[in-house]
């Protein structure tokens, strides 16, 4: 998945937390680069009509982009069902953040052909969690 | 979630290989029981010796891949597990006629060419030290691409001399 995709989804997935525009410091801390890099990518992907910038609320993204933001969402989807689900990996949440920027989509739809995904995909996708809702994770008990 | 495009350890580098298997079994498994499926009165010699081709290729492949993750500081994974879960799935799936078939088997050769092309970038733009020696691997990984790339090449060929 390229740099761009990868901003795509993230924006998608903090104005479906926020259910408001995306601030460059929620969308810097979640991609784990400068807030200067993110405002440049912003400014690129204002460029090519995938989303809109407005100074001190954050970005959104436009039909276009959130159309391609849910393609990626997709892929994400599959590699983390595919570790979790295949190769049995139990933190698939975090190597399918380490391994999606090396993933192209094209890989993970034959992927996808041995995995059994959810129909409604990417709306199965939890923000919060980071995950599918259809996978099952682990959480830790609260203490008695 | 990160937008870095490098491979940074022995774990990461093992478990891209891993994928690298899976998508070689995938293909494999794809080809040969697509080809089963067909009318017998439709089976064509070219076409079967291209599949028999890719089949042992992928094996090949996959043998290769298994000998690097070998060699890395990394967990392994069960492997005849997943032969068992791909050959399940295809065992279901048909295609409709032979340049279905033919169609696949491209998309399978690009696919896989775009996987290692991808791979190969990470690890050259990656500076960290793996276990496994970086020239053997990256040796390894360009040469099973260069056979990807030959494999788009020949299904192409034989797609055009059917038109």
């Amino acid at each position: 998945m390229n740099t761009a995709d990868q901003y795509l989804k993230a924006i998608y997935l903090i104005q479906d937390v926020e259910d408001g525009p995306a601030s460059t410091g929620a969308l810097a801390d979640m991609l784990d680069v400068s807030p200067a890099s993110a405002n440049e990518m912003i400014g690129k992907l204002e460029d090519r009509g995938l989303a809109d910038h407005e100074k001190y609320k954050g970005v959104r993204l436009t039909e276009e982009g959130i159309v391609r933001a849910r393609d990626a969402l997709q892929t994400y989807c599959i590699i983390e069902r595919f570790l979790a689900n295949v190769l049995d990996v139990e933190e698939f949440q975090d190597e399918a953040r380490e391994l999606e920027a090396v993933i192209d989509d094209t890989v993970a739809e034959r992927l996808d052909t041995i995995i059994d995904r959810n129909p409604n995909c990417p709306d199965c996708f939890d923000a919060e969690a980071d995950a599918c809702r259809e996978l099952e994770i682990e959480c830790e008990k609260p203490a008695d | 979630m990160s937008v870095s495009h490098r491979v940074g350890s022995d774990h990461q580098l093992a478990r891209l290989l891993q994928i690298g298997i899976v998508l070689e079994e995938v293909v494999e498994a794809r080809a040969h029981h697509h080809y089963q499926s067909l009318d017998p009165a439709d089976l064509d010699p070219e076409i079967e010796a291209l599949l028999a081709d890719a089949a042992e290729e992928s094996a090949t492949h996959r043998e290769r891949l298994e000998a690097l993750i070998a060699d890395l500081d990394a967990e392994s994974i069960p492997f005849e597990d997943i032969e068992t879960l791909v050959e399940a799935q295809y065992a279901q799936t048909k295609p409709e006629d032979f340049d279905g078939v033919l169609y696949d088997q491209l998309c399978n050769e690009e696919t896989a060419y775009k996987f290692y092309d991808d791979l190969v970038s990470a690890i050259e733009a990656s500076d960290a030290r793996f276990t496994v020696d970086r020239e053997r691997l990256l040796d390894t990984l360009r040469a099973i691409r260069e056979e990807e790339a030959e494999g788009v090449e020949e299904v192409t060929k034989v797609m055009e001399t059917r038109e």
